[in-house]
């Protein structure tokens, strides 16, 4: 590595709390690692010196909320040869999706003063709404060591090491009891994308679903068990909507208990 | 046989430990019985028993002070024997090649308290799988050679229990090295003992116990046998192989999918499912690498990945090709039956599917 010339690395942010880029910057440890192996050129959240693309490898925080945003996008696209969506926001619109089930007008009415003065879409979409995205990494916020995973990966030229299943096979790994077996505690874990080895559960906390859905949801048999357990229709389109609320799985699964 | 009285039971697990076993046994956490060390009979789940149902399980204190009052829990003996993750080797990078470093392989004696006859019968299927063959799992087999058995016959059974029906209980016949039958009745709480190997004499002739009388024998033998007689579930196994290799396109594959999560609970709790994966990390440097083994389950998209996509892409197709290697294509693997029914599977899956009642199903529709 040492002769070559270090990969680039830039961090961009759209409709977005911070807190995966942060995630970013919690890796104390592993950060002097990262910085020794790649050059961060552009992560305004770290440092204000700015290195010119294009980037080896962009980090993209953030959903797509304003017309001048949706315009950004492509230029990053274009200066960028690896693109990584990181978050619940950029992969999937965010909890500020929410706003895509409603009428924003009317929010926008009722919220500020001089409505003039906004500028947004009527929508919160997910980056690959808008260009091609190279990779996706899940979660409210992304587990930073998932994060240097997948730098770590790029580097190595290697497939990362995240799986795409339930969250209940790392519930089970760590030999937790379940709690929806258990307890009778409605959990989305079943359907939903591992990442967070099980945080939830292992606390005795159904699970909420921040890395949204995993292969092949089946939203539609958890929802049942929901009913079953006397969940009201409003809870479970409350479930299914939080931080992943529209992320397709989630979104239909919501959208055919609603009324 | 023999008897050791309970007031005597702390004696066999401080002999154990003597002979310097690491004794593992059932310890309530959580709402559940889960496997875990116990350093005395106070760890045990004194007065407890377990109510389960197709994915429902429930602990509840019982009329009595009994030991073991309770079947099987979320957890088996695999988690012990081949462990959910564990390093296989690593690498350091060396010039333009590269020094692999073995593993340490842990040497601990485990000792295992309360191992059901069905749970035993799971272990010598996983015998077969990690150590028949030309290809031996050496670490499960240090581990397995230098485990202490002592099975727990059953006296009630679980609501989700089919051992019956498999051929695997309730009673351990063989493979122990000290088998015990829990009987409190009319104010006095015993265990029958029996030994199955040199190890369990040895261990026996260390603590207190004397000889069984006739009439004690006679009430294990009836508790067993009112066990037997009361399973949970049933499973017809007569010519199960060919019922399910014959109907590998029953509309009954497809209803089960519309239920199942494809969350891979069933595989992670089941006592004889042993499918790994292999999971290689480097350092940032790349300089260092590591190989990691993780248990995996036939229910993700990746476990039958190749070249080009997964074969198994539906639900449909996980859930019966769970099914069918069970309880058909087992046998031709293996030798055997690949379903002791322990009932884990139908406790432990979120939605309840019943492998029994999935039997049952295809077997009526296709008379
Ligand atoms: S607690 Fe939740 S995540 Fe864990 S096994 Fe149960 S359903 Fe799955
Ligand atoms: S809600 Fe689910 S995905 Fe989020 S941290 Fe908890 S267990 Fe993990
Ligand atoms: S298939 Fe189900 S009942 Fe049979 S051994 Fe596995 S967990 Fe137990
Ligand atoms: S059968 Fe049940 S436990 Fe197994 S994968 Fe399907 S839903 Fe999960």
């Amino acid at each position: 590595m040492a002769s070559k010339e270090k990969p680039k690395l830039a961090v961009w942010k759209f409709a977005s709390c911070d807190g995966c880029q942060l995630s970013l910057l919690d890796c104390e440890d592993e950060l002097l690692s990262v910085a020794g192996a790649i050059e961060i050129a552009n992560f305004p959240e770290a440092s204000r010196a700015v290195v010119k693309g294009p980037y080896d490898i962009s980090l993209v925080e953030g959903s797509i909320t304003t017309p001048h945003d949706a315009e950004r996008i492509h230029k990053i696209r274009r200066q960028s040869k690896f693109l990584i969506t990181i978050g619940a926001c950029a992969t999937a619109g965010g909890i500020q999706a929410l706003k895509n089930f409603k009428d924003v007008k009317e929010f926008i009415r009722l919220v500020y003063a001089n409505p003039s003065y906004i500028e947004t879409l009527n929508t919160s979409t997910p980056i690959s709404n808008h260009i091609h995205v190279d990779y996706e990494l899940h979660g409210c916020p992304v587990n930073k060591y998932q994060l240097i995973e997948i730098i770590n990966a790029f580097l190595n030229n290697r497939k990362p090491n995240i799986a795409p299943h339930s969250v209940c096979i790392d519930c089970k790994l760590k030999g937790n009891v379940c709690i929806t077996v258990a307890h009778g505690t409605a959990c989305l874990g079943p359907v939903t994308h591992t990442g967070c080895n099980a945080l939830c559960p292992s606390y005795n906390r159904g699970c909420f679903g921040c890395y949204g859905p995993k292969e092949t949801p089946n939203t539609g048999s958890l929802a049942d068990w929901m009913s079953k357990h006397g969940f009201r229709e409003e809870e479970i389109v409350r479930s299914f909507r939080g931080f992943n609320a529209f992320a397709e799985a989630f979104r239909k699964e919501s959208e055919s208990h609603e009324k | 046989m023999k008897i050791l009285i309970r007031s005597n039971f702390d004696l066999l697990l401080e002999a154990l430990r003597k002979n310097n076993y690491k004794t593992i046994g059932p310890t309530v956490r959580d709402g559940a019985i889960v496997y875990d060390e116990i350093n005395s009979t106070s760890d045990l789940p004194i007065g407890w028993t377990d109510k389960q149902d197709a994915g429902n399980y429930r602990l509840e204190k019982r009329n009595d002070d009994a030991l073991f009052g309770y079947v099987v829990g979320p957890q088996s003996w695999k988690k012990f024997l081949n462990p959910p993750v564990y390093k296989l080797w690593q690498a350091d990078k060396r010039g333009h090649n590269f020094e692999i470093i073995p593993e340490k392989i842990e040497e601990t004696k485990y000792a295992f308290i309360g191992v059901r006859p069905c749970e035993l019968n799971a272990i010598f299927i996983q015998d077969k799988v990690f150590t028949s063959g030309e290809y031996v799992n050496k670490n499960y087999k240090l581990r397995r050679d230098n485990a202490f058995i002592v099975a727990v016959n059953c006296v009630e059974s679980g609501g989700t229990c089919f051992c019956v029906s498999m051929n695997t209980g309730p009673k351990a016949e063989k493979g122990f090295d000290i088998s015990l039958t829990e009987i409190v009745k009319d104010g006095h709480h015993n265990f029958l003992i029996e030994t199955g190997s040199e190890k369990g004499e040895k261990i026996l002739s260390e603590i207190p116990h004397r000889t069984a009388v006739q009439n004690e024998i006679d009430s294990g033998n009836e508790l067993i046998n009112n066990a037997a007689a009361t399973m949970g579930r049933v499973l017809d196994t007569s010519n199960i192989k060919n019922l399910l290799l014959n109907n590998l396109d029953h509309p009954q594959w497809d209803k089960v999918a519309e239920r199942c999560l494809s969350c891979a609970n069933c595989t992670m709790v089941c006592p004889t499912c042993f499918c790994t994966t292999i999971e290689d990390t480097t350092d940032l440097t790349g300089e260092h690498a590591e190989r990691w083994q993780k248990w995996d389950s036939c229910f993700t998209i990746d476990f039958s990945y190749i070249h080009g996509g997964s074969i198994r892409n539906s639900v449909k197709s996980r859930y019966r090709q769970w099914m069918t290697h069970k309880l058909a294509t087992w046998h031709d693997q293996f030798g055997s039956s690949g379903c002791v029914g322990c009932g884990r599977c139908i406790t432990w899956c979120p939605v309840g599917i019943d492998i029994t009642e999935e039997v049952r199903a295809i077997k009526e529709s296709s008379k």
